[in-house]
């Protein structure tokens, strides 16, 4: 593509003002997002789930399409175009569709309307996310690993690496207990170790680093500093401002499904906190 | 209100552009970004499956000795449960209820029978009930990592046969202990369990895939699957029961006969017991194992694939 010498300078200093990395081949996007609205649909959702009559009821006098589905509009008309190298927050109160929106990055939700355009596949890396519980956390590290698309050997190979830097087995030999026996807070380390062990095109994080002690979340924010250098985009959702303002030099700002504001984090996150009351 | 924004941001936009001419769609097209969580073809879905065959292998073999992690016996359960379960059968329909009446071979061959046909079928009844939860009980998996769902189906099939080839060693104890060595016909369990493996796999990825809609199968096919144990004679010769005892007509023996897992367990105990011959097997038997393994197998994938991008949600 024939990019005008002038349009190239001005992106440096551009750059250089936000403090991004140094990037061979400026503003590349890694994600679109085009209009997108998020629906859910919950059955049931009316009242008197459990009883056996009100089951029955139901399915008795069931519509044409289903009587008792309820829509939840999570997400309103999203857009936004994210850059290589970026590392971008979101932010809004409980329940404004951050999460949600994630998802539906990642593809694990389907959009009602519009798109989501993505490079590669995107991670998402959640505070809930589960791996096995009945399996060893060494087993649950192989798995993840293979279960990411790494061989056998590159498993290998990055096994001591992801265990270190999970910190685990720094107060004993806890790897080779079955995951149930871990705190929450061990788990999530864990879990955050094996994701970001492989180079991501795209890594979603939904308030994982808000985990593990305070050595434990200067690794983590040091990871995710390294995984943007490697020209990877992070979207970090987090209700901390301040590992916000750490990480990220983007700032989307969701309220009830809509975007308010989409800037650099510190002229967000000055509205956010008017907005907040802080 | 996004319109307004665009303006005002400096150091998270990109300086004016000829790309900012360009529509979303075209914009992801010329940066070669696709539409996140689109199906793949079936094709790269298959490819991609291949790629990740070390982590079907490595989950199943997990989640084989993760099952009995909780109880002391341990392992042993894999083989102590389908042994148990022989023995009541034994005692229930062997001696009380008069099912040894019939077996081929003669009466004596009742047990290797029982054992053989309970084993057999508990390969195709655990692979079905585990499908069902393959997706709904992984959920943390689906929604953490990105891989071809299909993989948890499979490994769950893999886990079985390789629980089936544990419980092998038990079955092949009895075999001896009941006089039936080794014979060159055993040869033919091979192509029996490929067809019986191939059957269950699409069997679990058919039920991983309603499964994963309706939660409420995990309670009812526990029912499904008992009328079909009963339906398919893991306990009692089906043909003699069938004809002499309830007068059936010949079509409806046929039919019943003619069902998957009659057919893997028919071919089994041809396999293995001696006074087990080709007159007791029903006609085209050989067809069918292999019919059903095609089409159940196949089909269950494509039915899976369907609908690879709606795993995991809600």
């Amino acid at each position: 593509m024939a990019v005008a010498e002038d349009t190239q300078e001005e992106t440096k200093t551009l750059q250089q003002q936000a403090g991004a990395p140094a990037q061979q081949e400026p503003w590349i996007p890694t994600v679109i997002a085009e209009d997108l609205h998020i629906v859910y649909r919950v059955y049931g959702g009316a009242k008197g789930k459990g009883s056996a009559t009100a089951a029955l009821n139901r399915i008795v006098r069931r519509k044409p399409g289903g009587g008792s589905v309820r829509e939840v509009h999570a997400v309103k008309g999203v857009s936004f175009t994210a850059y290589r190298g970026q590392a971008v927050g979101l932010i809004g109160s409980n329940g404004s569709g951050k999460s949600t929106l994630l998802r539906a990055i990642a593809g694990l939700l389907p959009a009602e309307s519009g798109r989501v355009y993505t490079n590669g596949q995107p991670s998402l890396l959640g505070v809930n996310a589960a791996l096995m519980n009945d399996l060893t956390g060494e087993r649950n590290v192989v798995l993840g690993g293979l279960a990411m698309g790494m061989s056998r050997d590159e498993v290998a190979e990055r096994y001591q690496g992801i265990v270190d830097f999970s910190g685990i087995n720094e107060k004993g030999d806890f790897i080779t207990l079955p995951m149930r026996t871990y705190s929450s807070g061990m788990s999530a380390r864990l879990r955050f170790s094996i994701a970001a062990a492989k180079d991501h095109d795209v890594l979603m994080i939904d308030e994982a680093l808000a985990t593990g002690d305070k050595k434990f979340q200067r690794r983590s924010e040091q990871r995710v500093r390294e995984l943007r250098e490697e020209a990877g985009t992070v979207f970090l959702v987090s209700h901390n401002n301040k590992s916000i303002r750490d990480t990220c030099e983007r700032t989307l700002w969701l309220e009830k499904g809509e975007l308010v504001h989409d800037g650099p984090t510190e002229e967000v996150l000055k509205e956010y906190e008017k907005f907040t009351g802080k | 209100m996004t319109e307004t924004t665009h303006g005002g941001a400096v150091g998270v936009k990109p300086p004016p552009t000829p790309d900012d001419r360009l529509s979303p769609a075209d914009l992801a097209a010329k940066y070669g970004l696709s539409v996140s969580g689109a199906r793949p073809s079936l094709a790269e879905y298959v490819r991609q499956l291949w790629a990740r065959r070390h982590f079907i292998v490595a989950f199943s073999r997990a989640k084989l000795t993760a099952q009995y992690s909780q109880a002391k016996l341990g392992q042993l359960w894999q083989v102590a449960t389908p042994l148990l379960n022989a023995t009541v059968y034994f005692f229930i329909f062997g001696l009380l209820l008069g099912g040894r009446s019939g077996t081929p071979g003669g009466e004596q061959n009742y047990i290797p029978f029982l054992v053989t046909g309970v084993f057999v079928f508990t390969f195709t009844q655990t692979s079905v009930l585990n499908g069902v939860r393959a997706i709904s009980g992984n959920l943390g998996l689906v929604r953490a990592l990105h891989f071809p769902r299909a993989s948890l189906p499979i490994s769950i099939s893999l886990q079985q046969l390789q629980q089936l080839l544990y419980s092998m060693i038990v079955l092949v104890a009895i075999l001896v202990g009941f006089g039936h060595f080794p014979t060159w016909s055993w040869l033919l369990i091979f192509p029996t369990l490929a067809c019986q493996f191939l059957f269950n796999t699409g069997m679990a990825l058919i039920m991983a895939r309603l499964g994963s809609k309706t939660p409420d199968l995990a309670q009812l096919m526990p029912f499904i699957l008992r009328t079909w144990m009963y339906g398919s004679g893991v306990m009692f010769p089906l043909e003699p029961m069938l004809r002499d005892r309830a007068h059936a007509p010949g079509w409806l023996v046929d039919i019943v006969q003619a069902n998957p897992a009659a057919v893997f367990m028919d071919l089994m105990r041809f396999s293995f017991i001696d006074g087990y011959t080709s007159a007791d097997l029903p006609p085209h038997v050989w067809a069918l194992a292999l019919g059903w393994g095609l089409l159940i197998g196949i089909g269950g994938f494509v039915f899976f694939w369907k609908s690879e991008e709606r795993y995991g949600r809600g």
